[in-house]
């Protein structure tokens, strides 16, 4: 009667399978060091212009948006600590997460599956060479790595957005005001929570990434499916984490 | 051939299903030392998962699978390696690594399988290459060969360790005849050379036909026809796969004499 809960469970299980021992293979040897320095130029290096991009204008359209809401209440002054919040704590985190999650959860799905229906991923086990060792560590490591990372540039990056907004094009406030505002208000349960969030982020994305491209079945066709499930999975996850790690940092 | 010797790999009674459907079905088949068996069966008849089965790839969900005198069911992945080092395998799509170039790709098992010190390697490459003819390739990259071409580079990859066992999964699908005997002539090549254990999966009758009646000439580098006692010591032994089941076992001319419609279909040109 429960059977339509079978495969849903089924791959929980499986996820959380692969993510046990793939964590279990960090310490162990081989390391792959050559893989994990190319993942973290993809992953990184490679994401950075959209995310320089996306982060600058998240924070200039959030200095826009607000200079109305705060001008009602005469607060344009405090345009620099709401920026700086909204950014760091959330947005910076979330959009980083989500482009990475396009970018190169989508990359990784498709790149597995295609080893997989290829059967590059038998010959790599019949040779003697642990998948997950040499495929899936690199680039949870390098993501988990590279993701916090590039949230701390784009939260900074948004904070020079919103300046240009709220104090070139808008004078809504001083130079000096807007950047003091945004450094005195961010506690470090901001910066706690703006940093463990794109590190889930990471895991997530990369754990999402490999286990669709792993378990791709069904030719080319299978790799483009493994290839969305992979987007759609890890942004839901990203969602949710998210809601989850506000709430309890909301409490403390 | 005689049954005191060594059996190199073993299936008793092996069953794998995936989900609802069983791919292998009660399979038990012995291939002993310096043997070569001939898969045959049609798309889906569990050809490639009995092979991918003989070396742990995919387990098995009742049986056993002797390998090299090991049962291999009760072996972890981990444990599997130093068996499958000593197994050469090639997969039905090439299993070539898209990011590694030719001299990589066939220096792999030499580096990660038996850790063969460095300055061993380009020579034991080159050497594997020109076996296969191809030592022109070295520097390039799978996508800028042609299937026939990344077919013999997987034969490279799977011989160039001198495994003691050979798995050869349908090595000839999708290849024109000529290079498709090419293909096999490379096979028989290896197997007469290196007295190495073959099992072939295959679909075409005549790929096994070139295994149980030729063999290889060093002299004049060319296959001939195996004639009287030369032919009795290939040792081919045929075999055919028929929904997971297997309906058939024996010698060439068991096969072309059988009257079963299915057995039959495999055993004509």
């Amino acid at each position: 009667m429960l059977d339509f809960l079978k495969p849903p469970i089924q791959t929980f299980q499986d996820f959380f399978f692969l993510g046990g021992r793939t964590v279990a293979n960090l310490p162990r040897r081989p390391h792959y060091g050559d893989d994990i320095a190319m993942q973290m130029d993809i992953i990184g290096v490679g994401s950075l212009p959209i995310v320089l991009l996306t982060g600058f204008f998240s924070g200039a359209v959030m200095a826009l948006q607000m200079s109305r809401a705060l001008a009602q209440y005469g607060a344009s002054g405090q345009v620099g600590s709401i920026v700086a919040i909204t950014l760091v704590r959330e947005l910076g985190p979330v959009l980083t997460a989500l482009l990475v999650a396009g970018r190169n959860g989508s990359g990784i799905a498709s790149e597995l599956g295609s080893m997989k229906v290829t059967e590059q991923i038998d010959a790599m086990r019949a040779l003697g060479t642990d998948p997950l060792q040499k495929l899936v560590k690199p680039r949870l490591i390098a993501t988990a790595v590279m993701l916090p990372l590039l949230t701390i540039i784009a939260d900074f990056v948004g904070l020079i957005g919103g300046y240009l907004v709220a104090v070139p094009l808008l004078s809504l406030t001083t130079s000096s005001q807007y950047w003091n505002n945004a450094y005195r208000l961010l506690e470090y349960n901001d910066i706690t929570q703006g940093l463990l969030k794109p590190f889930l982020f990471a895991i997530i994305i990369a754990l999402v990434g490999c286990y669709y491209g792993l378990r791709t079945t069904g030719g080319t066709q299978g790799v483009g499916r493994a290839t969305t499930q992979a987007v759609v999975v890890a942004s839901i996850w990203i969602f949710v984490t998210t809601v989850l790690i506000t709430r309890i940092f909301v409490n403390l | 051939m005689a049954s005191n010797v060594t059996p190199v790999l073993e299936f008793k009674d092996v069953t794998v299903a995936f989900d609802a459907n069983t791919a292998v079905d009660h399979i038990s088949l012995t291939v002993r030392q310096g043997q070569s068996a001939v898969i045959l069966g049609a798309a889906g008849s569990g050809k490639t998962t009995l092979l991918k089965s003989a070396i742990g790839l995919v387990r098995c969900d009742s049986g056993h699978i002797d390998l090299f005198g090991q049962d291999i069911t009760v072996l972890d992945e981990h444990a599997l390696y130093p068996l499958r080092a000593q197994v050469g395998i090639l997969f039905q799509e090439g299993g070539v690594f898209d990011s590694l170039n030719i001299e990589d790709n066939v220096a792999y098992p030499l580096r990660n399988t038996i850790h063969l010190p460095e300055g061993e390697v380009p020579g034991r490459v080159l050497e594997t290459l020109r076996f296969v003819e191809l030592e022109h390739t070295l520097e390039k990259y799978p996508s800028e060969l042609s299937g026939g071409m990344r077919r013999r580079v997987g034969i490279a990859r799977a011989v160039v360790t001198e495994p003691r066992l050979c798995l050869y999964d349908s090595p000839t699908a999708g290849l024109d005849p000529i290079t498709a005997n090419t293909i096999m002539a490379l096979l028989v090549k290896e197997r007469d050379l290196k007295k190495t254990t073959t099992v072939m999966v295959t679909h075409r009758i005549q790929d096994g036909q070139i295994l149980a009646n030729f063999r290889y000439n060093p002299e004049t580098g060319q296959l001939e026809p195996a004639a009287g006692s030369q032919k009795a010591d290939l040792h081919t032994v045929f075999v055919v796969l028929r929904d997971g089941r297997l309906v058939f076992e024996g010698s060439e001319e068991e096969l072309q004499s059988s009257s079963d419609p299915y057995i039959s279909k495999f055993a004509r040109r």
